[in-house]
């Protein structure tokens, strides 16, 4: 984790250097127990580890060095916030974390106890002054996901500068027509707030930027259904973590070189795991930085993690923006139809998750599932049910775990899921 | 000699197999010294393999024998004991010192299971409790409850406000049997739902210390609408199910192996 050389820096961003050193501290020892303890691990992932031992050092001074120049940061909390226009912009958009508990205490001073741990993340993130990407933020944009964070967004604006996006909740062509406008009416807001026009110009680049990105993701995803696996599931999920952060073009070309390695591994016929260890995928909310819990647990369990139904996952990366577009209004369209499809909990009927999940699990040769719901997230914890009646249709075995970012039922999950491990063995 | 050892959180059972055939079956209290409890237990055993299960199975690996040490889940654990013991078992209830777990079995393997979250509520600490605010011990508080009549309705399955609950109803002139009655009433109305989510079939083999509460199996037969001996099935040591299933996965796998 950084020395003290960025203490300066987060510093003049009003940070709080005491809570935060005891953040990097924990985030360090953490990081070092379930990612650098694994064996026969991936050269590229010197990446990873080089990108996360500098998250809150050299990414910062980057944003900053490119605030001093005028462009502007804009940190979201959603894969619904279009990325596109905020590049088109020359702005620089980051996924702010919300994966521990560090600040949940304060939170309660804003929102109800009984919330999702992921809105009492970043509640507290900002309260106890710990993130240097809200602090950079010259904007954060929400949206009407879930309850939960639609209530929080209030709250939050009385802390940090929030502009809330309307995400519509079923499918429909008034949906799809409610969407479209607030994808406008955002990149008006953008460009207010960076006061740069937007041209066809920079969003087709926009676009291909982020189409490049996903679809060195979507490699990823691919490359996964070799069996034995090529990659951890902690080290796929770092990856899919780190999309939300690092500048989109080097990651790419990282993620790509990690793919090389991945399909130079499969060649040879080695894994991370020998060939027999059960494979599972990993399905539900989001799992911000730093919130490796589960993937740990499940991976110290005798199983291999081979693929990430979530927002930080295949959720991110499977669909593309048509890049056919060549007209301003042409564009426009292709993102609002490229978002959605996006298969979030917060959609009524959801039919398509289900869908995707089953193909999903099939393409990875998953043989079995673990649907993932934070406590209090209505939404994931309501399909849990619905997405382990699709899959026993299929045949495959599916574990729901409800769980948040505390440390207490560490032994139980492992119960729970050795015990799901040997059903499948 | 293949040993398994349930450490679980209240007790620890052994158990030892010599040619798959049970030669000895031992208990302690857990303590605060699980470790030493082991060593007790283990005490002139020579296993050539050690198979531990339960809350506490990793400790064998700190138990330093030179035998081989593996770790098989309790789930698993006595889903197997089950098994071996009836082998028409179709599901297996585990109540034990401080979890349930329900699951349902096909050919002898666990095809879907459910387990309390974090906290005891409904377990066999619910009732080791409880019986404190009787002052009777836990072994004398079923036969105890048979005794009350109609029960009052204890709305909350948490061990602590359940002992609330249970001395405001003293407070207010129920009977202390009829309290007691409705504490387990409490605890099978909570396990019922948990056996009916797995996809209760019968025949149900009923393990843990606390299938040796009558008045458990009692309320139980009636809850789910099975009779005792035939579709509910007790072994007779079911605090012994999970060291005996730990130590047959051993036994399984050896003989696969010699196979
Ligand atoms: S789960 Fe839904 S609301 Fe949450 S990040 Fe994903 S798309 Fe957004
Ligand atoms: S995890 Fe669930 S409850 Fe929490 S913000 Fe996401 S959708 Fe809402």
């Amino acid at each position: 984790m950084p020395e003290n050389t960025h203490h300066e820096m987060w510093e003049k961003l009003n940070m709080d250097l005491e809570a935060h050193d005891g953040l990097l501290e924990v985030l360090g020892k953490f990081y070092g127990d379930i990612y650098l303890s694994q064996e026969n691990r991936l050269k590229g992932a010197e990446y990873l580890d080089f990108v996360l031992s500098e998250v809150h050092g050299l990414r910062i001074k980057e944003l900053q060095d490119a605030k001093a120049e005028g462009r502007k940061v804009i940190g979201s909390f959603c894969v619904f916030v279009p990325e596109e226009i905020s590049l088109a912009a020359g702005a620089i958009h980051v996924g702010l974390c919300a994966g521990a508990e560090a600040g949940s205490e304060l939170a309660e001073q804003l929102v109800p106890r009984n919330t999702c741990a992921l809105i009492k993340s970043f509640i507290g993130f900002k309260m106890a002054k710990l993130c240097p990407y809200i602090e950079s933020s010259d904007m954060i944009v929400g949206e009407t996901t879930c309850d939960g964070k639609k209530k929080a967004y209030e709250a939050f604006n009385e802390i940090a500068p929030t502009y809330v996006m309307e995400v519509p909740q079923t499918k429909s062509g008034a949906a799809r027509d409610l969407w479209k406008s607030e994808v406008i009416r955002y990149m008006k807001a953008v460009e207010e707030l960076t006061g740069v026009t937007i041209t066809a110009e920079k969003l087709k680049e926009g676009i291909r930027i982020l189409n490049d990105r996903r679809r060195a993701l979507q490699r990823l995803t691919r490359l996964r259904a070799a069996s034995p696996a090529p990659i951890s599931g902690r080290d796929a999920l770092l990856v899919n973590q780190i999309s939300f952060y690092d500048d989109p073009i080097r990651f790419t070309a990282k993620i790509n070189e990690l793919c090389d390695e991945l399909e130079a591994r499969i060649e040879k016929g080695d894994g991370v795991a020998p060939k027999d260890t059960p494979r599972l995928l990993l399905s539900g909310c989001p799992m911000a930085v730093p919130n490796w819990k589960l993937p740990y647990v499940v991976e110290s369990s005798g199983a291999v993690i081979v693929g990430e139904e979530s927002c930080i996952g295949t959720r991110n990366s499977r669909d593309l923006v048509d890049e056919s577009g060549e007209t301003l209004e042409e564009m426009i369209d292709a993102i609002a139809d490229r978002y959605m499809l996006i298969d979030c909990a917060c959609f009524t009927p959801n039919q398509e998750r289900l869908e995707n999940i089953a193909s999903l699990a099939k393409d990875v040769k998953a043989d079995g599932v673990i649907h993932y719901s934070l406590l209090f997230c209505q939404p994931y914890s309501h399909e849990s049910l619905k997405v382990d009646k699709r899959l026993q249709a299929e045949g495959i075995p599916m574990l729901s775990i409800e769980t948040d970012y505390s440390m207490e039922d560490v032994e139980q999950l492992k119960t729970r899921i050795e015990a799901f491990v040997e059903t499948l063995a | 000699m293949i040993a398994g050892l349930d450490i679980g959180s209240r007790s620890i059972e052994l158990v030892t197999l010599i040619d798959g055939e049970v030669a000895a079956a031992k208990k302690l209290p857990t303590t605060f010294d699980p470790v030493s409890q082991c060593f007790k237990l283990l005490d002139g055993l020579r296993p050539a393999s050690l198979v531990g299960t339960g809350y506490g199975r990793n400790l064998i690996q700190r138990l330093g024998l030179d035998c081989e040490c593996s770790t098989i889940t309790e789930i698993k654990a006595h889903a197997l004991g089950a098994a071996h013991l009836f082998p028409e078992a179709r599901t297996v209830l585990d109540i034990g010192g401080q979890d349930t777990k329900a699951m349902s079995l096909a050919g002898g393997r666990v095809l879907k299971f459910e387990m309390n979250d974090r906290c005891a509520a409904g377990t066999g600490k619910f009732l080791e409790y409880t019986a404190g605010v009787f002052q009777i011990p836990v072994e004398e508080f079923g036969p105890y409850a048979m005794k009350g009549e109609n029960p009052p309705e204890i709305s909350s399955i948490c061990t602590v406000f359940a002992e609330t609950e249970a001395t405001s109803l003293m407070a207010r002139g129920e009977k202390p049997e009829a309290i007691a009655l409705g504490l387990h009433r409490a605890i099978v109305k909570r396990t019922a739902n948990m056996l009916r989510r797995v996809g209760l079939n019968f025949p149900l083999v009923f393990t843990g210390g606390v299938a040796n509460n009558p008045c458990v199996l009692d309320l139980l037969a009636k809850s789910i609408g099975g009779e005792i001996g035939r579709d509910i099935l007790v072994p007779d040591n079911p605090d012994h199910m999970g060291a005996l299933g730990a130590a047959l996965h051993r036994h399984h796998d050896d003989t696969a192996n010699a196979r």
